[in-house]
Order: C-alpha cells, then structure tokens, then sequence
C-alpha cells in the first residue's frame, strides 16, 4: 500500500486537471462524480494507510518521486514523507475533504461554475496534500503558495461581485507577506544546514544551533512569520473573516478545517528548531493568547452568521498556537483534528441555513429554525457545543480542556497563559451560544425556502457524531487517563513535560472550565432569550467598545491608515515615473537650444553681420583681458 | 553542423516575403537548435570545456575580425528561446499586420538574426555589429507598426541603446588596442581578450561601457524609461520580442562579457548593482500597480523581474547565477505571454486601458485562465518556471547580501498586488463593456490556443523539472564563475559573515 502514496495527492490533481481541461463539455453530475470521487478515493487510501500507522505509528513512509533541481548543493525533490504528524493531516484533509466535496454538490448545484468549483477544490485537495507529504521545504512552500492561490481562487469565486475580488485580493496578499517571511527563513535554513529536508533539519539542529543563539531565533520568528500569515493570527489576521465572501463549503473546507492549520503543521514540523529558540516559543504562545482572546471579543459583537464563525477560527487556532507555544504538541494537534471535524460541520451548517434562508447572512434576521430544519439544528449544536467545549459529552471539551491544563501545568506554560486560554473558554461559550439561540430559537424571521436534501444531511451526521466522539480517544488523568492520540504522536514530537508537583490540581482546573463554560451558555440565554431588552441596553452603553470589536479591533483600518493608502497613494501619484521627467527635461532642454540657435539662422544679412561683430568683440575683449 | 548555423544565419538577409516563409524558416531554426540540444550529450563528450561548437572564420584579418561563433549551453538555451518565441511571433502577427507585411517579416527576421548572433558570436567586433543589428529592425518594427505614439516611442528606444552602445563600442576598441600593445596581436577574439591585463583603473572604466550597454538594454532603474513607451507602443510581436529576448541580451552580456572580463572591477561595484537592483524591484513593481495601460503595466513588470537580473549576476555564484539564467527563459516566456494577451484583447476591443474592462471571464473563459496562468507565474507561484528562477537568485543573493535579500524579497509581495491586479481588473468584476461589443463569442481562437498551449507547457514544465535546462546551462555558468574568480587575488564571499562565524562553517 506504501507504494500507493503519492496517488493520494496525484488523484485530487488529476480530477483537477480533467475538470480544467474539459471544463464546460462535461454534464454537472459527471463533474460532480470527478470531483468528489477523485477525493474519496484519496480518502480511501488514506484510511487503509492511517491502519498501518494505527499499529505501529512509528513508521515513516517515504517516497522519492522525482529529482526537482539540483543547484549547488541546494537539490529538493519531489518526495514525500508520511509519518505519525502528516498522516494526521492527510486524514482530516481527504475525509473532511470528501464530506465537504459530497456536500457542494448539493450545495452548488445551481451554481454556472460548478465545473470550475469542483476543479479549485481538487487543486485545493492536491496543494495541502503536498504542502503536509513534502519531505523539504521547498515542496513545501511549493504546496503552501498553492493552497494561497485556491483559497484565492475561490473567495473570489464569485468574481462579479467586486468586493469578493478584493476579498480574495487581500487574502492573498497578506498570506503572502508571511510567506515572504517564511522564504527568507528557507534561505536562512539552507544557509545554516546546506539542505532543506526537513527531517535532516531536524537532525541537524541540536549540532548546528546552539541553544538560544541568534541565528535560530531569526529563523523561527521567520517561519512564525509564515505561520501566522497563513493561520490567520496576529498581526496579519484581518484577512480571514472577509474570505467568508466564498461560498460556504470553500469557508469550510479552506478557512476552517485545513488551509488554516497549515501553521500549525509548519511549526510542529520544525519544532525542533523552535525548541531551541526558546524566545521565538514564547511568543507563539503569547500570539496564540492575545489572537484567541480578540478574536473571541470580535465574535461577540457580529450579526454575520459566518464572521462569527470566522472569528471563532481564528481564536481556536489562538488555542493551537497557545499549546505550541508551551510545548504541547500532540496537544495542538489534537485540538486541530477535533476542531477540523465541529467547525467543517458548523461552517456547513451555516451554509445550509443560508442557502434555505435565500441567502441571508443576519444572524438577527434568523430565528425559529429548529422545528423547521431539525437534522442541521441538532447537528449545528452539537457543533456548538463542542466549540464552546461543553463538558464530558463533546470532543471539544477534551482537546480543549489539554490545552487550558498544559497550558498552566506545562514546564512552558505559566499563568497569563492560562488565564487568557479560560477567559477565551468563557466568551466562546457565551458566542457561540449567541449564535445558536439567535438562529434557531425565537421567532421565525425569514421563511425557509426548501428542506434540504440528503447530499448536505450526510456529512453533517457524520461530523456530527465525530465532534461527539472525536474526544474520547484521549481522556484526562482525572477521569480515565486515555493517552491515545499522544502516544501516537509520541513518535514525532516531543511529549508533554510537566512542572513538578502540579498533578493534583488538574481537576480543579477543570471544574473551573466547565463552571465558566456553563455560565457562559447560561449568560448567552439570559441576553439572547429572556431579556432582550438589558441586552439592548448594555450594548447602548458600550457602543464604542462594541463598534471597535465589531470591526476586529481596527486592524483594517491601520493597516489600510499605514500600508495600502501610502502604497497607493506613492503609485498613483508616480504613475507617469519621475525618472522619467528627467529624460523628458533633457529633450526639452535639447529642444529649447535648438530653436535659439535655429532662430539665429533666418537669413537676414544684417543680424549674421552682427553676429560677426559681436563674435568678434568678444574675443578681442577676451585677448585683452587675459593678455 | 557548424555550417548549418551560419547558413541559417545568412539566409536571413535574402529573406523578405510573406509570413509562411518567415514561419518556415523560423521554425526550421527552431527545430536545428533543439536537434542541437537534443544532441548535447555528444557534442560536449568531444570537448574538454563547455564550448560545444566552435566555428572561426577570417573575415577581415587585417585588424584581427573573425566571423567566430561559439556555442555553449547558454547560448543554446538563450537560442531556443529565441526560435521559440520567434515562431510565436510570426504567429501573432498572422492576422495584426496588414500593413506591408513583407517589410514587417523581413524586420522581424532580422531582430532575431540580430539577436541569434548576439548569443552565439565570441568576436567582439561581430558582436557589436550584431547589436546594432538588431536595434535597427526594432526601430522600423516600433515606428511604423506601432500605435498612436510610435514615432516618439521608436526614437526613444533608438536614442538610449544606441547611445549605450556607442560607449560599448568604445569599451570594445580600448579591449582591443589594450591587448594589442600589450600582447602584440591585435584581435577581436572573446577568448584571446579574456587574458588581458590591465590595471585596475582602466578595468573599471572599460567595465563601465560595457555595464553601460547592458544595464539600459536590461533595464535597470533609472535607465529604464524607454521600455514602457517601447513596449506600450510596439506592435505584439514587437512587444514580445523586445521583453522576451532583447533585454536578454542584457542579461547575457552581462554574464557573458562584465564579470568574465572585469572581475575585479565587478566587485566593487557589486553592492551598487545590486542596490539598483533592488530598486528596480521594488520601483518597477510599484510603477506597475497603478498603470492602466495593459501594456504599460506588463512593461513595468518587467523593470521589476529584470531586477533580479542584475541582483543575481553581481551574486557571483552558481545558485544566483543559474536562477539568472531560468529568469532569462522564465521571464521571457511569462511575460512575452502577457504581451500576447494583451494584443488578443486589443484585437478585440481595440484599447489598452484596463479600466474600461472587467467581467471577461464569462465571455473568454479559455483566456483567462490562461491570464491567470501566466499571472500566476509572473507572481512567482511555485509549480510554474518563475519561482525556481526567483528563489535560486534569491538563495545565491542571501549568502551575498542579506540585507538586499530581504528588501528583494519583499518586491514579491508588490508582484501578488499588481498581478493580481491584471486579474481583477481585466476579467474579475462586473462586465464594464457596451453588452452589444462583447455579446458575441471573444474567445481565443484556434490559432491563439496554438501560441498559448506550447507556453503553458513549457512554463509548467520549467517549473516541475527544471533540472534538464539547469544541467544544460550548468557547464557555461560554473566555468564562467571560474574564470572570473581565477583572475581575483581572493575569492568572491570575503566579506565576514555575523551568522556564518558564530556557527563557525559555511555549506560553500
């Protein structure tokens, strides 16, 4: 089966290229067949591989596919590289991937591009498949740059809207500003190491770097530079709750479940380099903290079903960032595979409730949905519940629960870590909660046009019952000490290491979380449903507060204050190019002699006499003068 | 073998009618030289060096001028694009030109044959001859099948290369009578030349003519104004032409002549040329974001990619050097694509101005991917030919500068904005054209998938398996760097290194 490998990524490709290549020849089903098929059997490939490394998860699977370019030592390949961490990644990649393909099906049926949809998608599948399998990082960039474009492409799928451009537009131009980040580590790398294999890194690392040097610090604040471009983290956020302009499953499967982890990946990949650069460690955890509590405030003030969600990604990839940041891998890794199932499952959720709603976005304009639409209803709060970490039943509350533990009890951690991670626990019960009671409770608001079929029922069962499930694989000490997922991540990353002494508070912790989980929801059903009307008035009061979180803590308008109108406005203004003026100063010059002395020649006797006599006065004076 | 190659050479002059000849033999040249490249393994096996083929004829002996022509990976390479944007040339003039056509193919030929035997002749006094040659076609080509400023755009074009070019020539004579007083045989020779001495002042100097030629053809800001107009102005194939092959003459001469010639004088001016060209970068890729002249914005991208040119050369080493070359093929294959495009759209809707488009993708869907393509690589997307020639310069630019590095890298950000911009503008959006214009089918037609399918390929495969081309031009530019340094009194990298010394070793 090994052998079989690099179909996982060849298969989405070549669904991708039978789409572009006959794109409006093929009927909707036929392109619809490709594209989810090409996929599924990845996923399928996938699974029989991920029972290998279920037995034995120490295993490494490589393959060398081909020689890319050999310069002067620096020879990447196209080779790929499963292990325990990437096979992970394929995983949640082509199975939610395949959910979320059967899905759009349904979803986008009547869409004109369906053809073109279906192909993005399949490329979309193929780069993040490379971007997790490439054994250096140059295959890795490569796979990194194309997810950027698909994400590109399908924000701004809709491309007559022109705000959908710019959407996309700024998506890719931020990304890209960390990836430019994260070029210059390559270079820094391949300086240091002479290679760009990432496990020869890794190798090399404890020799080649001392602890805490310079040139280790530089190169993970520059691979922390690409991760946050890409996750959507501090200071290069902004971009991902305006992808929301694509259709929903591209928010799902895109902005939620994969693209966005890439840092994720990226830094647990190189860990080894960030542990010994302890300086650039830290400040993962402390962008994961400060991220996951603004982007949990901005979700609070926003009445666009799916900017809430938005907001919501980026605060758990806060959470990711966070366990990085102390050291707990396997931890971050674990969140990232449960949050992939809830939040594909409530991106396509809000999809489908959109979709009936004929295309309202107005969480407040919602209501009333759960008799109406009961298969996404109890599915969506399951969802929920497991994004607000709701205790002992969802998956949500295991992954999250590690992280708050490690994040106090770490060797790393301390205690504004965790206090931030709690905090952020408390206002995403309270948003998440929002959210449900003001779309499904209530009053109806806006008619629904039609049930939904079973394409779009399916995956969200099955998402569902993982968001439950998911969790039990790896269960605190307090309450049946499983250890599944980390002893399977053993292999590849570094275990958790503890502070002495710490253990038995852990359930405190946890009564903790959950006390403020609870109140959470419970806050969210005082204001939402019982009294609207204190609810009214608190928001009157802190307008200001409100509009500031509602515009994602004027980060737009700052960057658009310092970066985008200068750009412009240096642009616009040289857009004739002043060096230019220079060369047109010279012809005018040239110009200017040129019809003094042709007005000298106009044949008139006198004034050539004259001339003569002037001439001649002038040197005569001079010969005097200087004799 | 040798004799094919000066036939093709000479048969250009006799060439004057039609369009189908100027494919035929277009074509036909492109077909020698890739039966050439095919070949390469054989004909370098009967060679110690790199020189595959070396033909030397007297031609006016007197003064020691040899028709001498050379031909190493390189210059096979530099060929191969030649012919092969060539034909695409002929190919996109098919339906634009109307006016005289016998005249525009004769013009046509003769760039290329200008071009061709820029890159293939090892006598300097040939070698300007060549240069001349093919300005003068060009000139013809921008001036009288240009648009609505053509005479303007043509003069300003003659006036910068020609005037560049004088101080060439003047470089070249000095070469040539320094070595002949100093050696006693007077000659052209390229490889006789390489041995001369001279002091470090004079080298400078002499550097400088030729860097003069080359830096306005290339073009580094601020030398670079003619290449909007020229290019905005000149018909597509002009166009094309122009940004795919004569600024490579530049970025030829300059691996090929400066650094060989004048390595010591290179060094001390590398750190300014490669300020410069950064600034090209960073200056052409802002320059571009605002244009809404299609055209002018491609020109301008341009500046920008040529840029790396000239912060790869002056890296002296084999990674810049050979992300050089790939920029020369990449770039030339990229942006001669936008060019194309950008006449297919004046075709049809008969302006330039890309604000008054929009909504394209609905009516020409083939076209804009194609478009997305291309701008795509013209951003530098890996999996397509520009990210292996960015990133090589880039590496081999790193352990040269770092500083500049980073501020060259940061230009790729500036090329995401204007490329996607082309995108936006041109085929993202609402359709902003009168309904009853673009109602009918705009499409590419068969003839214009015929140009863009061999682009798309080669720009895919440049970017997945380079490694052939790297190989081919691998023996030119490893010996090229060893010539130069043999002359140094130290190697190149001397300067001291804040992260090397601390780890106390280097990959070199």
């Amino acid at each position: 089966m090994e052998d079989f490998l690099w179909l996982v990524p060849a298969l989405p490709l070549a669904g991708a290229l039978i789409l572009i290549v006959a794109s409006g020849k093929l009927s909707k089903s036929v392109s619809g067949f490709i594209g989810a098929g090409s996929v599924g059997l990845s996923a399928v490939i996938s699974i029989i591989l991920g029972f290998r490394f279920l037995e034995d998860s120490t295993i490494v699977i490589k393959q060398h596919l081909w020689s890319w370019f050999d310069v002067a030592d620096l020879a990447p390949d196209f080779a790929l590289h499963l292990d325990a961490l990437s096979m992970v990644f394929i995983f949640v990649i082509t199975f939610v991937g395949f959910l979320i393909h059967l899905y759009s099906i349904e979803f986008m049926h009547d869409d004109e591009g369906f053809t073109r949809f279906f192909a993005y998608l399949n490329l979309f599948v193929c780069s993040m498949l490379i971007l997790v399998l490439a054994d250096n990082l140059v295959l890795m960039y490569l796979g990194w740059e194309g997810v950027g474009l698909c994400s590109y492409l399908l924000i701004g799928f809709w491309y007559k809207e022109e705000k959908n451009g710019y959407a996309a537009r700024k998506a890719f131009i931020i990304t890209r500003v960390g990836d430019t980040a994260m070029a210059i580590g390559l270079f820094m790398l391949f300086q240091t190491f002479g290679t760009l294999t990432i496990q020869e890194i890794l190798n090399q690392a404890p020799q080649a770097l001392p602890m805490d040097s310079e040139t280790g610090t530089i190169i993970a604040f520059l691979l922390l530079g690409g991760a946050v471009g890409k996750s959507a983290q501090l200071p290069l956020q902004t971009w991902l709750p305006d992808a929301m302009a694509g259709p929903s499953p591209v928010s799902a499967l895109i902005h939620a479940a994969t693209m966005v982890t890439a840092g994720v990946y990226l830094i647990t990949r190189t860990y080894a380099i960030f542990e010994l650069a302890p300086l650039a460690q830290q400040w993962v955890g402390i962008i994961g903290a400060t991220t996951l509590l603004i982007a949990g405030f901005s979700a609070l003030t926003q009445n666009d079903l799916k900017r809430v969600l938005a907001y919501s990604t980026i605060s758990q990839i806060g959470y990711m960032f966070l366990a990085l940041g102390v050291g707990a891998y396997s931890a971050a890794i674990f969140h990232f595979m449960i949050h992939a199932f809830f939040k594909a499952l409530l991106f396509l959720g809000a999809g489908a409730v959109i979709m009936v709603l004929h295309h309202e976005h107005d969480m407040f304009k919602m209501g009333g949905l759960q008799k109406k639409l009961p298969v996404i209803f109890w599915t969506f709060l399951i969802g929920s519940g497991s994004l607000a970490a709701l205790p002992f039943i969802t998956a949500g509350f295991y992954s999250k629960d590690q992280i708050l533990w490690l994040s106090l009890a770490g060797e790393k951690g301390n205690i504004w870590f965790f206090l931030a991670a709690l905090t952020g626990a408390f206002v995403t019960a309270i948003y998440t909660f929002r959210m449900v009671f003001l779309t499904f409770y209530g009053e109806e608001k806006t008619h629904v046009s039609h049930p939904v079929g079973s394409l779009i029922s399916i995956p969200l069962i099955v998402l569902g019952v993982l968001s439950l499930i998911g969790g039990f694989i790896e269960l605190p000490h307090t309450l049946g000490h499983l250890q599944l997922f980390t002893d399977y991540m053993a292999p590849v990353v570094p275990a958790n290491v503890l502070t002495s002494g710490i253990e038995s508070s852990e359930w405190l912790i946890q009564l903790s979380a959950t006390a403020l989980c609870i109140l959470g929801v419970g806050i969210a059903y005082f204001f939402y449903m019982k009294r609207s009307d204190i609810r009214a008035e608190l928001k009157r009061s802190m307008i200001v507060t409100n509009r500031f979180w509602y515009s994602g803590w004027g980060f737009d308008q700052l960057y658009d204050l310092i970066f985008v109108r200068p750009y412009v406005f240096i642009s616009t203004i040289n857009k004739n190019d002043i060096v230019d003026a220079f060369y047109a100063g010279i012809v005018s010059v040239s110009n200017f002699f040129h019809d003094a002395f042709a007005r000298t020649q106009n044949g008139v006797m006198r004034w050539y006499i004259m001339g003569i006599v002037v001439g001649a006065i002038f040197v005569l004076s001079i010969g005097l003068l200087f004799n | 073998m040798v004799g094919g190659i000066i036939a093709w050479l000479v048969s250009r002059a006799n060439e004057s009618f039609g369009k189908i000849i100027a494919l035929l033999t277009v074509s036909t040249d492109l077909i020698i030289s890739i039966t050439l490249w095919l070949d390469r393994q054989s004909l370098l096996a009967n060679t110690a060096d790199q020189w595959m083929i070396k033909f030397n004829a007297p031609w006016i002996p007197t003064f020691g001028i040899s028709v001498s022509f050379a031909l190493d990976g390189l210059s096979l390479l530099m060929i191969m694009l030649t012919f092969f944007l060539g034909v695409l040339a002929v190919l996109t003039s098919w339906k634009e030109i109307q006016y005289r056509p016998g005249f525009y193919y004769f013009n046509l030929l003769w760039v290329l044959a200008g071009i061709t035997g820029v890159f293939l002749t090892m006598d300097l006094f040939l070698f300007y001859f060549f240069w001349e040659v093919m300005l003068i076609p060009m000139y013809f080509l921008i001036g009288v099948w240009g648009h609505e400023n053509k005479t303007y755009a043509a003069y300003k074009f003659f006036i910068f290369t020609q005037a560049s070019g004088l101080l060439m020539l003047l470089a070249i004579l000095s070469l040539y009578f320094i070595h002949g007083d100093s050696s006693g045989t007077y000659t052209f020779d390229y490889f006789a030349l390489l041995t001369t001495d001279f002091s470090p002042e004079v080298g400078r100097l002499l550097m400088l003519g030729f860097l003069a030629a080359f830096i306005v053809k290339l073009p580094v800001v601020p030398f670079h104004t003619w290449l909007p107009d020229a290019h905005s102005q000149a018909p597509t194939a002009g166009s094309l032409i122009l940004a795919g092959l004569l600024l490579k003459t530049g970025a030829y001469g300059l691996l090929r002549f400066v650094v060989p010639f004048f390595p010591e004088a290179s060094v001390e001016i590398a750190p300014i040329a490669m300020l410069f060209g950064v600034i090209g970068i960073l200056y052409g890729a802002i320059l571009a974001f605002s244009q809404t002249d299609f055209k002018r914005l491609v020109a301008y991208t341009s500046v920008s990619h040529m840029g790396f040119v000239i912060l790869g050369v002056f890296a002296f080493n084999e990674l810049a050097w050979q992300g050089v070359v790939m920029q020369m093929i990449t770039h030339g294959i990229s942006t001669g694509a936008l060019f194309i495009l950008a006449g297919s759209i004046y075709e049809r809707i008969h302006t330039r101005d890309i604000t008054t488009m929009g909504g394209f993708w609905s009516k020409m869907p083939f076209m804009a991917v194609m478009a997305l393509i291309f701008s795509m690589a013209s951003l530098g997307l890996p999996g397509l030919g520009n990210f292996i020639a960015e990133f090589l310069t880039l590496v081999g630019s790193w352990s040269a500068n770092k500083t500049l590095t980073i501020f060259a890298a940061i230009g790729l950000v500036g090329a995401t904005a204007y490329s996607l911009r082309i995108m936006q503008k041109i085929y993202y959006g609402e359709a902003r054209m009168d309904p009853h214009r673009t109602s009918r089918s705009l499409d590419l037609n068969p003839r214009e998938k015929l140009i863009f399918i061999p682009m798309v390929l080669l720009i895919v495969w440049l970017g997945v398996y380079p490694q052939i081309f790297i190989e081919t031009s691998k023996k030119p530019v490893t010996e090229g760097l060893k010539i130069s340094e043999g002359k140094l009194k130290a190697p190149f990298h001397k300067q001291p290194d804040p992260f090397l010394s601390k780890k106390g070793g280097s990959h070199e």
